[in-house]
C-alpha cells in the first residue's frame, strides 16, 4: 500500500480504535445496549420541523419543488431549508454546507448530485462525501409490486438493506505502476455487525420472517468471509428469524426468476448496488421506489435508485413517486404518521385507481397532473385543506 | 448469425480435431449426447477425450495433466462439461486453473431467448463480454488488523485493453450494431476510469460499432425492465459474472446458456456453465442444452456455419414442439429421449 492509502486507510481505523474499552477490543453492536426510545430531532421549534432540502441535479429541483408544494397543500409543519450544491464546483464548499446543515437539523431529503467522472479522482462523488462523513451506514429501500403497474414478476415485497459506507465505495485507489491500477475494497467487523443487526432489528420490527446475506465468499475469502461470519453472529441472536446466504450472481439469477422468495436482504456496499437496482427495477422501475439512508443519528431520504434523470430533466415527464413516497418515510422518521399515510394513500390510489402513469410506466401523464391528482385525492378524502 | 471470429478457412470436408473434456456428475451423459448429435449432424468433428484432474507438478504447483494441456495446445478448441469443485482438496478450483494456464482472458455468454421455453421476458438477444483475468478477483486479500480485512482489485491498462478489442472484434465479425461498456467509474475513478478509457480508445479503431457507456446499477435497473435495449456488453470481472448470471436467469438459467472463453494464441474452450448436478448423475435425466449449444458456439468460431445453423435449429425446434423435453424444461422425457428426438429431426431435414 502507499503512504497516501495508509493515511486514508489509518483515518477509517482511527473511530475504530476510539471504541476500545479497558476490556479490549469491544465492538459489537449487538452487545452494547440498544439506544432506548427514539429522540425526536432537535430542529423542532413551536411544533413545526425543519428539513434540509439538497434538490440535487437533473430532474431533482421540480421534484423537490412538487414535495414543497405537496406538503404546504397539506399543511404539513415541516419547513425546508434549501441547501444547493452546484456539482460543477471542484471546491468541496458546497457539499460542506449541506452537511452542515443536515447537522443541525437531523433530517435530510435529498435528489442526487452528478458525478463528473471525467475529473480527477480526487473530486470525490458528492453522495458519497455526504454519506460517509454523516456515517448513514444502512441504505434501506423496500421494493413492493403495486397493483396496477404492469411488471414481468407479481408479488414482489422485497426490503434490501445495504451497507452504505465501506466496501468498494472507500475510494481508495492508486496505480502503484503505470497501467496498473490497484482499487482496495475495505470490510471491517465493526461495519459488517453493526449492518448486519440493523437488519436483523428492521426485520424483527417489521415483523419479517428471513434474511438473506448477500455475497461472493467462495472468491473473496477474507474480506466477504468476515461479512457472511458476523451476519451468522448476529443472526444467532435473533432466533424467531430464519437466516440464509446466497452468492451474489445466483442471486440475481433467482431475482428474474423467482423474486418471490427474498424477503429482507443484507449485503456490502456493491453488491447491495447492484440488487437494489434489480430490485427496483423488477417492481417497477427508478420512479417508483423510495430509498432512506439512517445514520445513528441522521437520516437522509431519496429516490431508491440515485439517479438523476438528467435526460428528462425539465420536462415535465419524471415519476413523482419515488420523491414523494421518500417525503413520506421522511414524515415516518419525524413522527407525523398521520400526513403520511394520507400522503401515501393518494399516490396509491392516483396509480392504481385512476391508472395515471407517467411515460416511465408506459402512460403519457405529465409530472405535474400526477401531482394534481394527488392533491385531488387528498382534498376528496380528508378535511378541508388550503388550496393556493 | 455468424459467430467467427476469425477469418477462417476450414474446407468442410476437413476433418477437425476438438479436446473434449467431459467433466464431472451428469458431464459424462451430456457429452455423450452432444457427441451422438453431432455424428448425426454429420459434423466433421473427431473428438479427443482428455481428464483434467489436478495433479502436482515438479516445484510442488499444481497443474492440469501434461496430455490434457498438449491436446488443448495442438488442437485450440476446445468443449468441456461442468467440472467438481473441490473443498479442501488443496488445489484451486479446475475452472480457475484452466484459466491460467490457457490464459482464457474473455468469456463470452450470448443470451438468447429460447422458444418454447417460457421465461417473464422475451425477444431477449445479446452478449456479455467478461474480462475473466483480474478486477476483483485476483484473489489478493489481507487482514490489516484484526477485524479489517481489504480485497484489491486489479485493473490494468492491458488486460482492459484486449478485453476492449476482443469486443469490438467480436461486434462487428457477428454483425452486432452497438457494444455498451459497464462500470463504476463515478465511484472507482481511477480502476473503472482507466477501463472506461482503453474502451473509448478501442471505439475509435472500430467506428462501425457504436459505443456507449453506463453505469452498473442503471443497467441493471433497465436490464429488469426491458432487455431488448441491450446488445453486446463490455465490463471488468465482476460486474461481468454478476450481470452474465443475471442475463442466464433472464432466458431461463444456467441448464440452457452457452458459454465460451476465448483466450491466447488462439485457443477458445467452450463450456456449459450449470453445476455437476451430482443428485441426477448417471440416471439419464441431464438437460444437454447448455453443453450442447456452447458446442454450436464453437461450430461457428470455427467457421462451420451450416453445420451449426442445422443442429441449432434441430435442438430450438424439439424444444419448441413440447412432445419430448426434460425435467428441467418442463418436461419428463429422458435425457437419451430427448438427444434421439434431435437426431431424428436433423435426419428429418437432409
Amino acid at each position: 500500500m502507499t503512504t497516501r492509502s495508509m493515511r486514508a486507510l489509518s483515518g477509517t481505523l482511527k473511530p475504530l480504535f476510539s471504541l476500545r474499552s479497558p476490556q479490549g477490543f469491544v465492538v459489537a453492536a449487538c452487545h452494547q445496549t440498544h439506544k432506548s426510545t427514539y429522540t425526536a430531532p432537535p430542529a423542532r421549534y413551536g411544533g413545526r420541523h425543519t428539513v434540509t432540502l439538497i434538490p440535487g441535479d437533473g430532474i431533482g429541483p421540480e421534484l423537490a419543488k412538487h414535495v414543497c408544494e405537496l406538503f404546504r397543500f397539506c399543511c404539513v409543519p415541516v419547513d425546508f431549508e434549501v441547501v444547493n450544491v452546484d456539482s460543477t464546483k471542484t471546491s468541496e464548499d458546497d457539499i460542506n454546507n449541506a452537511i452542515m446543515a443536515i447537522r443541525r437539523n437531523g433530517v435530510a431529503l435529498k435528489g442526487n448530485i452528478e458525478t463528473n467522472h471525467n475529473l480527477p479522482p480526487s473530486h470525490k462523488s458528492r453522495n458519497s462525501l455526504l454519506r460517509t462523513t454523516l456515517d448513514l451506514y444502512a441504505s434501506v429501500m423496500h421494493s413492493q409490486s403495486l397493483p396496477g403497474v404492469r411488471t414481468h414478476h407479481r408479488n414482489i415485497d422485497i426490503i434490501t438493506i445495504r451497507e452504505n459506507t465501506e466496501g468498494e465505495y472507500s475510494s481508495l485507489e492508486h496505480e502503484s505502476v503505470p497501467g496498473v491500477v490497484e482499487c482496495l475494497k475495505i470490510i471491517t467487523r465493526t461495519k459488517s455487525l453493526r449492518i448486519a443487526d440493523y437488519a436483523f432489528r428492521t426485520a424483527r420490527e417489521k415483523g419479517r420472517r428471513r434474511v438473506t446475506a448477500i455475497h461472493k465468499a467462495n472468491i473473496m475469502k477474507l474480506g466477504d468471509g468476515l461479512f457472511l461470519e458476523c451476519c451468522k453472529e448476529v443472526a444467532s441472536g435473533y432466533p424467531e428469524i430464519t437466516f440464509n446466504s446466497m452468492i451474489v450472481d445466483n442471486t440475481t439469477m433467482q431475482l428474474v426468476s423467482r423474486p418471490q422468495q427474498f424477503d429482507v436482504m443484507v449485503m456490502p456496499n456493491l453488491y447491495g448496488n447492484v440488487v437494489s437496482n434489480v430490485c427496483a427495477g423488477l417492481v417497477g422501475g427508478p420512479g417508483l421506489v423510495p430509498g432512506a439512508n439512517y445514520g445513528e443519528n441522521y437520516a437522509v431520504f431519496e429516490t431508491g435508485t440515485r439517479n438523476t434523470g438528467k435526460s428528462i430533466a425539465n420536462k415535465n415527464t419524471a415519476n413523482p413517486t419515488a420523491m414523494l413516497l421518500a417525503s413520506c418515510l421522511l414524515l415516518d422518521h419525524l413522527k407525523l404518521h398521520g400526513y403520511a399515510s394520507m400522503i401515501r394513500k393518494a399516490i396509491l390510489s392516483t396509480i392504481t385507481d385512476s391508472q395515471l402513469h407517467t411515460a416511465d410506466l408506459g402512460g403519457k401523464g405529465s409530472t405535474s397532473e400526477m401531482v394534481q391528482s394527488i392533491m385531488d385525492a387528498i382534498q376528496s378524502s380528508g378535511p378541508r385543506t388550503q388550496r393556493h | 448469425s455468424i459467430l467467427c471470429n476469425k477469418t477462417c478457412v476450414c474446407p468442410a470436408s476437413q476433418i477437425q480435431t476438438v479436446t473434449l473434456i467431459p467433466g464431472d456428475g451428469i458431464g459424462p451423459e451430456i457429452s455423450n449426447a452432444v457427441m451422438k448429435i453431432f455424428e448425426a449432424a454429420k459434423a466433421p468433428i473427431r473428438w479427443e477425450e482428455r481428464n483434467v484432474t489436478a495433479i502436482r507438478g515438479p516445484g510442488g504447483k499444481w497443474m492440469i495433466p501434461p496430455d490434457a494441456k498438449e491436446s488443448m495446445d495442438k488442437n485450440k478448441i476446445g468443449l468441456k462439461g461442468p467440472l467438481k469443485t473441490p473443498i479442501a482438496a488443496g488445489h484451486p478450483s479446475m475452472n480457475l486453473l484452466l484459466r491460467k494456464t490457457f490464459d482464457l482472458y474473455a468469456n463470452v455468454r450470448p443470451c438468447v431467448s429460447i422458444e418454447g421455453y417460457q421465461t417473464p421476458y422475451t425477444d431477449v438477444n445479446l452478449v456479455t463480454i467478461r474480462e475473466n483475468t483480474e478486477g476483483e478477483y485476483s484473489g489478493i486479500e489481507h487482514v490489516i488488523v484484526d477485524g479489517v480485512v481489504q480485497s484489491i482489485k486489479l485493473i490494468t491498462e492491458q488486460a482492459s485493453k484486449r478485453i476492449a478489442e476482443y469486443a469490438f472484434e467480436y461486434a462487428r465479425n457477428n454483425q452486432r450494431a452497438s457494444v455498451t461498456a459497464v462500470h463504476k467509474a463515478n465511484i472507482m475513478r481511477m480502476s473503472d476510469g482507466l477501463f472506461l478509457r482503453k474502451c473509448r480508445e478501442a471505439a475509435e479503431k472500430y467506428k462501425d460499432v457504436k459505443f456507449t457507456e453506463m453505469y452498473l446499477d442503471t443497467v441493471c435497473l433497465n436490464m429488469v425492465q426491458d432487455p431488448t435495449q441491450f446488445d453486446v456488453l463490455v465490463m471488468p470481472n465482476l460486474y461481468g459474472d454478476i450481470l452474465s448470471d443475471l442475463c442466464a436467469g433472464l432466458i431461463g438459467g444456467l441448464g440452457v446458456t452457452p458459454s465460451g472463453n476465448i483466450g491466447a494464441n488462439g485457443v477458445a474452450i467452450f463450456e456449459s456453465v450449470h453445476g455437476t448436478a451430482p443428485d441426477i448423475a448417471g440416471k439419464d435425466l441431464a438437460n444437454p442444452t447448455a453443453l450442447l449449444l456452447s458446442a454450436v458456439m464453437m461450430l461457428r468460431h470455427m467457421g462451420l456455419h451450416g453445420h451449426a445453423k442445422k443442429i441449432e435449429s434441430a435442438c430450438f425446434d424439439t424444444i419448441r414442439d413440447r412432445k419430448v423435453l426434460t425435467k428441467d424444461l418442463g418436461g419428463n422425457s429422458k435425457c437419451s429421449e430427448f438427444t434421439e428426438a434431435i437426431c431424428q429431426r436433423m435426419k428429418d431435414m437432409d
